[in-house]
């Protein structure tokens, strides 16, 4: 099927002031996971949402299956799961019968038990949803999410809240899911869960998408190396460009405040030796000076000049 | 096929409400408070009130006290469960995003409207069983003058009365946060139990009889011992119960957020 699963362009949201999402565009291949990376507040939740129709496109278009997901909505809804962030449950309600209760609006749906048990919920069955740990509300979610046997499912911050075990849990369910077919959208600022699960990532900041690949081609396959160099006293000026100058056309030098850089370029040694000459050269003494094969955490930093710790 | 092959597909409509009116009815007899509200205070109103009238020597026409007063206390429950209720489990449903997630389910709205209305139904009739059965063994002889008009005037003063109270709780739980929603339809209640003339007739109330018996609560009340109590069909106050249910259903259209 060439038909993407997930095709967003030009969309645009604004609330009040704030521009949400500005001039976002798109794809998701069907029977892959893909990851929407940002930081809190970058328009990945209010993106998903347009997906899912709980909000009309200010501007642009979005299609969910070939289907408007505003207009088509009712015939959408049925073959898409949705894992909200946070919440979807009564308080008093117990656990197996809400997913019981999710169950029952769909045509053919999953053995209850049997996905209860896969996310590890099998010992609170009756607990009221208020007493569920934070972690077992976010599994309870994504079974309700997957329940109606979905062609998509969209996932916010899936692993929020959750313990180690119960993510890896999660990401081989994920795993799993998408190796029978279902296409996964995630979101998630968590720059492991992106590079363990996803086929595709889309970064997005701000509500743009700045850059899109997959982890691989983010990172450059390991080829490339990032150092960060942290200095004890404010960088002189124009040292980015000096710095810069003495390490060739192939390396970006990105300052990131008055006393730290990132420098991605050829992971060879070279470039570490001419680092460490040019801070002797102009009297710059490091604190830390590390070296490390690039990361998506990197790439965020290059793009952005942030940090993607929320 | 693999365990989670897609296999998508929305169930029945019909079997979607009645799932959603089963679930929607089990949370609200679990909930402790909705109980107090829809049994408990009912019918400690209703044997308090005929045990101070019968001390008092209380005069309502010529009828004994449990007569005039069972039609009032089923008055108030259906009050207490299609108002307060009704607007506390759906402004908390706003709260916890359950209305969101339903949202993102096959289930249309129109289907979850349905299902709470359902729900709702049949809440009410349980009360008005268990209700009845007290108002019997206090002694309650409803008129049996012509007992078709009697059970058709009370269908009717029922359904009317569950519109209206209905709609305005929804009204107040679309607008307000969960907690104003419970502090006000609360407060509500307790104002229209003391003074909006469901529990006793609005001709015990004196001059201020006018203006009450404009209120649903009062016609709703009204109605019911009109039929109960003289086997009679009140239009005027199923006119007021429709208007009301007119009124508080635009509003709440106009108004109300699922989020």
């Amino acid at each position: 099927m060439s038909e993407p699963a997930v095709l967003i362009s030009g969309l645009e949201m604004q609330y009040g002031d704030k521009r949400a999402v500005d001039g976002l565009s798109m794809q998701v291949h069907r029977g892959s996971i893909t990851a929407v990376l940002g930081p809190n507040g970058a328009g990945k939740t209010t993106t998903l949402e347009t997906c899912e129709g709980y909000r009309r496109p200010q501007a642009g278009t979005v299609r969910v299956l070939g289907l408007d997901p505003h207009r088509q909505r009712a015939a959408l809804l049925p073959r898409i799961g949705v894992m909200l962030q946070a919440g979807g449950a009564w308080s008093g309600v117990r656990a197996m019968e809400m997913l019981d209760h999710i169950a029952s609006l769909h045509a053919h749906p999953l053995d209850t038990v049997m996905l209860h048990d896969r996310l590890g919920l099998g010992d609170c069955g009756r607990t009221p949803y208020r007493r569920l740990s934070g972690g077992q509300q976010q599994r309870l979610g994504l079974a309700m999410a997957l329940v109606g046997r979905p062609e998509l499912v969209f996932v916010d911050e899936p692993t929020a809240g959750m313990d180690p075990q119960a993510r890896r849990t999660t990401w081989e369910l994920l795993e799993e899911i998408r190796g029978d077919g279902v296409t996964v959208v995630l979101t998630t600022h968590h720059m492991d869960e992106a590079e363990r699960l996803a086929d595709q990532i889309h970064i997005i900041d701000r509500g743009r998408l700045i850059a899109s690949g997959s982890p691989t081609d983010l990172t450059s396959g390991g080829r490339s190396a990032t150092i960060r160099l942290v200095v004890t006293r404010p960088f002189p000026d124009g040292a980015p460009e000096s710095l810069r100058s003495a390490l060739g056309p192939e390396t970006e030098v990105t300052q990131l405040d008055d006393r730290s850089m990132l420098i991605t370029g050829p992971a060879d040694g070279g470039t570490l030796g001419t680092v460490s000459r040019w801070c002797e050269k102009h009297d710059v003494l490091p604190e830390s000076l590390t070296l490390g094969r690039a990361t998506l955490e990197d790439v965020f930093l290059r793009l952005t000049g942030r940090e993607l710790v929320t | 096929m693999s365990t989670f092959t897609p296999r998508p597909g929305s169930a029945p409509l019909a079997r979607q409400v009645a799932a959603q009116a089963r679930m929607e009815a089990r949370l609200m007899l679990r909930n402790g408070e909705q109980l107090l509200l829809a049994l408990v205070i009912p019918v400690i109103v209703l044997v308090g009130g005929v045990l101070a009238a019968e001390r008092l020597g209380l005069d309502l026409s010529g009828h004994a006290p449990v007569d005039v007063l069972t039609p009032g206390v089923l008055a108030l429950a259906v009050m207490s469960t299609a108002f307060t209720s009704l607007a506390i489990a759906t402004g908390f449903e706003r709260r916890y995003g359950v209305i969101k997630r339903l949202g993102s389910s096959p289930l249309p709205r129109h289907g979850l409207l349905l299902g709470k209305v359902l729900a709702l139904l049949n809440v009410v009739v349980l009360q008005l069983v268990v209700l009845v059965v007290a108002g019997l063994v206090l002694g309650w002889r409803p008129s049996l003058d012509s007992p078709l008009v009697s059970a058709g005037s009370v269908l009717l003063a029922v359904a009317a009365g569950t519109w209206a109270f209905a709609a305005l709780g929804l009204f107040v739980a679309g607008v307000l946060r969960a907690e104003a929603t419970l502090a006000l339809a609360n407060l509500v209640y307790l104002l229209l139990m003391a003074g909006g003339g469901v529990v006793l007739p609005t001709s015990a109330y004196g001059a201020a009889a006018g203006p009450i018996s404009w209120l649903p609560s009062a016609a709703l009340g009204d109605a019911m011992r009109a039929a109960l109590v003289d086997a009679r069909l009140d239009g005027p106050a199923i006119l007021i119960l429709l208007g009301w249910g007119a009124l508080a259903t635009l509003l709440t259209a106009r108004t109300f957020r699922w989020e």
